[in-house]
């Protein structure tokens, strides 16, 4: 059985296959809309999060299966103290397939141990969130063409935001990949990102403030949002919070062709006047989003 | 010197940081074992200064000695066997370690799931760095 804990869990070819699947039902969705009958997956998100646990509710009925679970841990048992891996065993009995986020690290990974359906990682604290880069993968694929060859800028907060390490682990497998990195100096990446995934696969990269000066460079910028949960400071987060908005004036440095992608959600960080412009990719993405999970439940289900 | 009488069977392990034999006494759980332990502290050493040994008479295959790899691999292990020096153990960085540290990362689910094993991964030979199974940290408390 396959479980989903980090995107290189799969391998390229795998991904390719993930990809490819996720584009066939985009284009024909009326050939999956029956696949999953019958099928039940769980949602168990320990942490709020609207529009990721929807995402997969909402790829999980385009397939024709149902949905049960929880949106926050007040309402799970483990408010009442119930450990992870003993939720997991009786959420094995109720469903096929789960998809948990979890604001400990690793917690998917504790329950992929006990669990007898596959484990989807929904996002674990500030470390993983797979299902987010699938999507990040099929929306760059899907609109650039290509993942390989291309120059990708990272801006905000690139210390606790899991989306972006998710995101450099998968890229790097790709030829020919370059990074810039855009962030205030108490919110750059990690040294594990940084010696044991970059330098120690000699992945060109460099690390800069100004948003401004490294705009014109780039194919693609990957716009984050600095979360207020990740901070045990309030007076750290109203410093960095509003450090980088990306506005109308700064697009103009951008090439003609630089896609604009961003998780969501979004608050500041990206101006409303910017969503009208072709390269803003966001809404997009949100939709590929749904794709790409249809695509991992039938593969995780075997019913591709 | 000390003496300490000789063991027929068990290890001897030789050149221990001093001060550090009551750790590993801990840490090889020889606290939970029913035999028979002589911890020599500071002894006199040329090589060290002071060092630390300990002798454990005991079944030779009952010891998990991975764990000495990663404490010090620099650690002499002397395997005795009838009483005669049969062997000396090379350490090596164990890929696993289980139970033995715990990962400080507050945001680590090993810091709220019960009776979970604490479980670290040699990440980096070179640099000896381990990482939390879990969440990936680096430990950085040895």
């Amino acid at each position: 059985m396959k479980h989903l804990m980090s995107p290189l869990d799969l391998s390229v070819e795998e991904l390719d296959k993930l990809l490819d699947l996720a584009n066939d039902i985009e284009a024909n969705p009326e050939k999956y809309a029956h696949k999953c009958d019958g099928k039940i997956l769980a949602t168990c998100f320990y942490e709020p999060s609207t529009r990721t646990r929807l995402s997969f509710e909402s790829a999980m009925m385009r397939l024709g299966g149902q949905v049960l679970g929880f949106a926050s841990a007040d309402s799970s048992s483990a408010s009442k103290g119930e450990s992870v891996s003993d939720t997991i065993r009786v959420i094995s009995c109720y469903a096929d397939i789960c998809a948990m986020r979890h604001p400990k690290e690793g917690a998917p990974m504790v329950a992929m141990t006990k669990s007898l359906i596959p484990i989807i990682n929904a996002g674990d604290g500030g470390h993983q969130h797979p299902t987010q880069t699938l999507t990040d993968l099929l929306t760059i694929r899907s609109l650039k063409g290509r993942l390989d060859n291309l120059t990708i800028g990272l801006c905000g907060d690139l210390k606790f935001g899991r989306t972006v390490h998710s995101l450099i682990s998968a890229l790097i497998r790709y030829a020919n990949v370059k990074f810039i990195f855009i962030s205030p100096d108490e919110l750059k990446i990690p040294d594990y990102i940084r010696e044991d995934v970059l330098i120690k696969n000699n992945i060109e990269f460099k690390e800069v403030v100004k948003l401004d000066e490294v705009m014109p460079e780039l194919d693609l910028l990957y716009m984050t949002r600095v979360q207020r949960e990740r901070f045990f400071n309030e007076e750290d987060y109203i410093r960095l919070k509003d450090f980088y908005i990306l506005t109308k004036e700064k697009m103009e440095l951008a090439k003609d062709d630089c896609l604009i992608l961003h998780p969501l959600p979004r608050v500041n960080e990206i101006s409303v006047e910017v969503d009208s412009d072709d390269r803003a990719a966001y809404f997009k993405q949100a939709k590929y989003g749904v794709y790409v999970r249809m695509a991992l439940i039938l593969t995780l289900l075997e019913l591709a | 010197m000390l003496n300490v009488g000789q063991i027929e069977e068990g290890f001897v392990l030789d050149h221990i940081d001093a001060g550090k034999s009551l750790k590993i006494y801990h840490d090889l759980k020889l606290d939970k074992l029913d035999c028979t332990v002589a911890i020599i502290k500071n002894a006199k050493s040329n090589k060290m200064g002071k060092k630390d040994i300990l002798k454990v008479e005991c079944d030779i295959n009952i010891l998990d000695l991975d764990i000495l790899g990663f404490i010090d691999h620099k650690i002499t292990v002397n395997v005795i066997k009838d009483g005669e020096l049969v062997e000396k153990k090379k350490l090596h960085l164990p890929k696993e370690i289980k139970n033995v540290i715990k990962c400080k990362n507050p945001r680590c689910i090993t810091s709220i799931e019960q009776e979970l094993t604490h479980i670290f991964v040699l990440a980096d030979k070179e640099k000896e760095l381990y990482r939390c199974k879990y969440c990936e940290e680096a430990y950085t408390g040895k």
